[in-house]
């Protein structure tokens, strides 16, 4: 008797290895054709060095490199001065596909699965047929040490070629170099636009870039201080998949259900515990490793019906307004934009994630005045290049009518026009892409509506910028009908009439008939000692004070012919430390100084000053003034005051 | 400094008086004049033409487009009162070269000072004339069986005859043509014509109208100057002839008309003594393209726009007006004067405005 067909398919059914999956399926990943192979690959070394860094408290100092010998083939080098990698990991890491720290790790981080680095060493040796070469010191007082890796990609597992000892003047580091089909014509424009954008939501690192013809970019770093650390959190149950859960009770060590909730979840305390065993209607002593999967389906339906407090929003690290509007503004600087405005959002959740999203418009300038506006789009300050159209930010900015704010936008709806950039990150423990390629934001409503707020409080910004401009140019006006003209008009009509010219004063309190508040900032670098400032609670991080002295002169003058009183208010960034206001302010809090500002005379001006340390040249270039207890609309150069 | 000089420097000071008395109150400077827009004329029944009505605009140094006009206002007579002085006298177009030199009180455009000087005649019922400001334009054409004698610059009286002692080009009328001037002497003619092209105006002096009708004509050309009007108003009140306006078949020419018959809205202040109530409108109307069959160019965005706006200008609602101005929009066409040549370069003088004379009953047939 024949052998059953299915004996014959058994022979040719075998498990697939990744590394061969990889081979077939290399477009999901980003290696789809030479131009994006090579940004790819760039994309991967950086992304890595910069997590490695930032997971040991370095500032990163990164430099890539790219040759360009033959044709189609470039030899791409990238070192960092993280904290190197010990010798027996180094081939597990670069030549191991999906083997990695952070997969299981519920923060934010760049990489996650594992896949980046070994992926760029197997497309080069499939694309080249050579190795990478990877050096690596942990110590100061070590050498560094050198290995050349080769993936067997039916084991999935990397082979030494070769290992030496180097020698490396940098106390620690990671060195990868590795050749792969590339075409640099076209990928050098891509290249060079992820380092700029990795540099603007990267402000602590500099990169720099050196080109096959010895071009060197240098994207400096912004800022000292590195971001604020991302903390570890557990699973929030409204996030967890069942089978997860399954597999976490079965691991788990505790013998009550309540202690295994309390333990391995996030927001689970006595009360929500309880809540959520009453409502699944078990029994709150089982012991989970025993327990059903029916059992474990009433539970996880339980997690949705039961009121679940937030996860904790410390697993995220968020650059923050100011640092965003520093960075924004050192990498516009040809553009030479007339404003730079950011909205940064509370932390929010989505099915159990947190996320955050904190956005930036460049506004002005040299920027093209009739092209759609420039989308910067990052998740976990890792530039996402391409899919623009996929990506729920872009369709988030094209929900909004953006016409009134001053940008061209037919009939209310798509990507504006106009000479703006836009800029979206979203930071999160697991930002859910659309696919493998990491390129696009999935269509998540919560994700949706954060952006929509942080963009429509941008723009609000905006439009209160182009309002107060065109209120100040119409005042601005007035003084020079007060100064100039009406002086004019009275010399010439006590001329002709040979009569002594007359004073104006009440004329001009009568023409103007406003309260007139200008500010001034001006820079100071002074020695200054240590400051705790407020970026960083933790206090942990590096602190080299910025030598920097804000100092912002407000020039209220009342036009009007009554003695004017007013509580004046001055925002102020919560990163900043006052020093030195007068007069005396009747409170501060973190986010405002407040005045109360009495008996102005007609005609008279007060001068009110504060100071504010922390901040680097050019971070607070305008004052955001509000008053209170006067109508409004006879102040120019300060708005409502709407309350906190 | 004559009697007429000190009062025109009286009414000038009131002005800068105004201002300099708000100042001391302190008030924001203003200034009050009748409103210069064909939405404030009025029919003056006594004087039969159109004068400027009630409505008034404010001048106010409150804003700064209002605090530099007054500005320009305080240097203008300030100007006008030295000039006045001096006992000189500049054109238009020399004050605005003049206005150069005044800082922040310069003018942007020509058209802005002479403007100002407009207004300036309006709040004190002067005439540019006693401010010493004279137009640049030169006068226009008159040939005719007409004697007139003007006091020439050597202040010597000097008779001329405005067909033998004149060539083609016509009696050139000066800017100033005020009896002390100019005196109208005799006149052996049955109407006169006032024309709005020179082409139009030539042909018939080629053709002889003027010995052959017996008509003085007069050229406009285009919009006519204030002494052109002035000119042709004295020659209807001094000689008792009728006028007839013969102008081109557009929304323009009707303007021409209109200031000439009933005073234009600019200088509504002076109509009663640049307008001639009499005047009528020969043609080309309307009715003469279709009576005649003349060439046609199609009427323009803005020609219908100014048809349209002629029909709720209060100086346009006779019968005969609205008639025509309607059936030029229903038409939308619109011809010239030289159209006419379609018949020949006699026909205007041997058939046309034998046969409209006739019709409207100046001459007999």
């Amino acid at each position: 008797m024949a052998q059953a067909i299915a004996h014959i398919l058994a022979e040719k059914q075998k498990e697939i290895s990744v590394a061969e999956f990889f081979e077939r399926n290399k477009h999901i990943l980003g290696f789809g054709n030479p131009t994006r192979a090579l940004v790819t690959s760039v994309k991967e070394g950086v992304d890595n060095a910069l997590d490695a860094c930032e997971e040991a408290d370095i500032l990163p100092e990164i430099v890539v490199e790219i040759k360009n010998h033959e044709d189609n083939e470039c030899k791409i080098t990238i070192e960092d001065n993280g904290p190197g990698i010990v010798k027996n990991q180094i081939k597990h890491i670069f030549g191991r596909l999906l083997y990695g720290s952070r997969f299981h790790a519920i923060r934010q981080s760049r990489g996650q699965q594992g896949i980046g680095i070994s992926a760029v060493v197997l497309y080069g040796q499939l694309t080249t047929g050579k190795h990478a070469t990877i050096s690596s010191k942990i110590q100061d007082d070590r050498p560094a040490n050198l290995m050349e890796l080769a993936i067997d990609t039916n084991k999935n597992r990397a082979e030494v070629i070769r290992s030496a000892i180097d020698h490396w003047d940098k106390p620690s580091g990671t060195r990868i170099e590795v050749s792969i089909v590339a075409d640099y014509k076209r990928g050098r424009r891509f290249v060079y636009e992820y380092l700029q954008s990795i540099s603007i939501v990267n402000p602590h690192a500099q990169i720099i870039f050196r080109e096959p013809d010895g071009t060197e970019h240098v994207f400096e770093r912004t800022t000292d201080a590195l971001p604020r650390k991302s903390i570890e959190i557990k699973p929030h149950p409204y996030g967890v998949e069942l089978g997860t859960l399954i597999k976490m009770a079965k691991n788990s060590k505790s013998r009550k259900l309540t202690s295994f909730l309390k333990s391995e979840f996030s927001s689970m305390g006595d009360r929500t515990t309880i809540a959520v065993c009453e409502k699944a209607g078990i029994d709150k002593n089982l012991n989970p490793k025993e327990m059903t999967r029916d059992q474990f389906q009433v539970l996880h339906r339980a997690f949705k019906k039961v009121k679940i407090m937030a996860p904790s929003t410390e697993c995220l690290s968020p650059i923050g307004e100011t640092l965003i509007k520093r960075s924004l503004k050192h990498e516009t600087q040809e553009i030479s934009p007339e404003f730079i405005i950011t909205a940064s959002r509370p932390a929010s959740v989505y099915t159990g994630n947190p996320f955050q999203v904190e956005v930036g418009i460049v506004y002005g300038g040299n920027l093209p005045k009739d092209t759609s506006v420039k989308l910067l789009r990052f998740a976990n300050r890792v530039p996402l290049l391409y899919q623009q159209g996929d990506c729920i930010s872009t369709q988030a900015i094209a929900s909004i009518d953006w016409r009134r704010y001053g940008l061209d936008q037919p009939s209310g709806k798509g990507t504006p026009s106009g000479p703006a950039i836009f800029m979206t990150h979203v930071s999160s423990t697991q930002i859910p892409f659309t696919s493998e390629s990491k390129e696009a934001i999935a269509d998540i409503p919560e994700i949706e509506n954060e952006i929509k707020l942080a963009f429509r409080e941008c723009a609000r910004k905006v439009q209160s910028h182009i309002h107060k401009k065109v209120r100040r140019q119409k005042t601005r006006e007035k003084f020079e009908l007060i100064t100039k003209i009406l002086p004019e008009i009275a010399k010439k009509s006590a001329h002709m009439l040979g009569k002594p010219i007359p004073s104006l004063d009440a004329v001009i309190t009568k023409i103007m008939d406003v309260i007139w508040i200008e500010d001034l900032i001006e820079y100071e670098k002074r020695d200054i000692l240590p400051i705790q400032t407020t970026l960083f609670s933790e206090g942990e991080e590096q602190k080299t004070p910025s030598p920097w002295v804000t100092k912002s002169t407000l020039l209220v003058v009342n036009y009007k012919n009554r003695p004017q009183k007013f509580i004046l208010y001055a925002l102020i960034p919560e990163d900043a430390k006052i020093t030195s206001i007068r007069p005396e302010p009747k409170k501060i809090t973190s986010r405002y100084i407040k005045w109360q500002l009495e008996n102005i005379q007609p005609a008279k001006k007060i001068d009110v000053y504060f100071e504010l340390l922390g901040l680097d040249k050019g971070d607070f270039d305008e004052n955001d003034l509000y008053v209170e207890n006067i109508n409004p609309n006879y102040v120019i150069g300060a708005d409502k005051w709407e309350g906190e | 400094m004559t009697n007429n000089s000190k009062q025109v420097i009286d009414r000038i000071d009131k002005i800068a008086t105004g201002v300099y008395t708000n100042l001391i109150q302190a008030e924001i400077p203003r200034l009050e004049l009748p409103t210069r827009t064909k939405a404030n004329i009025k029919f003056d029944d006594n004087l039969s033409v159109w004068k400027y009505g009630s409505n008034t605009t404010e001048r106010s140094a409150k804003t700064l487009d209002g605090a530099y006009m007054m500005l320009r206002t305080m240097y203008m007579v300030d100007f006008i009162k030295d000039m006045i002085k001096a006992n000189k006298s500049s054109t238009l177009r020399e004050m605005y070269y003049i206005s150069e030199g005044w800082d922040l009180a310069k003018f942007h455009s020509q058209p802005e000072s002479d403007s100002l000087a407009e207004d300036l005649e309006v709040i004190t019922h002067c005439m540019r004339e006693d401010f010493k400001l004279r137009p640049e334009e030169d006068g226009a054409r008159v040939i005719g069986n007409l004697t007139i004698s003007e006091v020439t610059r050597n202040k010597t009286k000097k008779i001329i005859h405005c067909q033998d002692d004149v060539g083609d080009s016509g009696y050139s009328i000066p800017y100033n043509v005020d009896p002390e001037k100019i005196a109208i002497k005799k006149a052996d003619a049955d109407f006169i014509l006032a024309i709005e092209t020179g082409g139009m105006f030539d042909r018939l002096v080629e053709n002889g109208f003027d010995t052959s009708n017996r008509s003085i004509l007069v050229h406009l050309k285009g919009q006519p100057a204030r002494s052109t009007r002035r000119f042709i108003k004295r020659l209807h009140e001094e000689l008792k002839l009728p006028v007839l306006v013969f102008t081109d078949c557009d929304p323009w020419s009707y303007r021409i008309f209109g200031s000439v018959a009933y005073g234009a809205i600019k200088t509504a202040h002076i109509s009663e003594y640049l307008a001639t109530p009499g005047a009528l409108y020969l043609g080309v109307t309307p009715s003469d393209i279709e009576n005649y069959k003349l060439p046609t160019d199609v009427l323009t965005k803005e020609d219908i726009s100014a048809l349209k706006s002629e029909l709720s200008d209060p100086r346009f609602q006779d019968p005969f007006w609205k008639q025509e101005i309607k059936l030029q929009l229903s038409i939308k066409k619109k011809s010239e004067q030289q159209a006419l040549a379609k018949y020949g370069l006699d026909y205007v003088t041997d058939t046309y405005l034998p046969e409209k004379l006739a019709m409207m009953g100046i001459t007999k047939k």
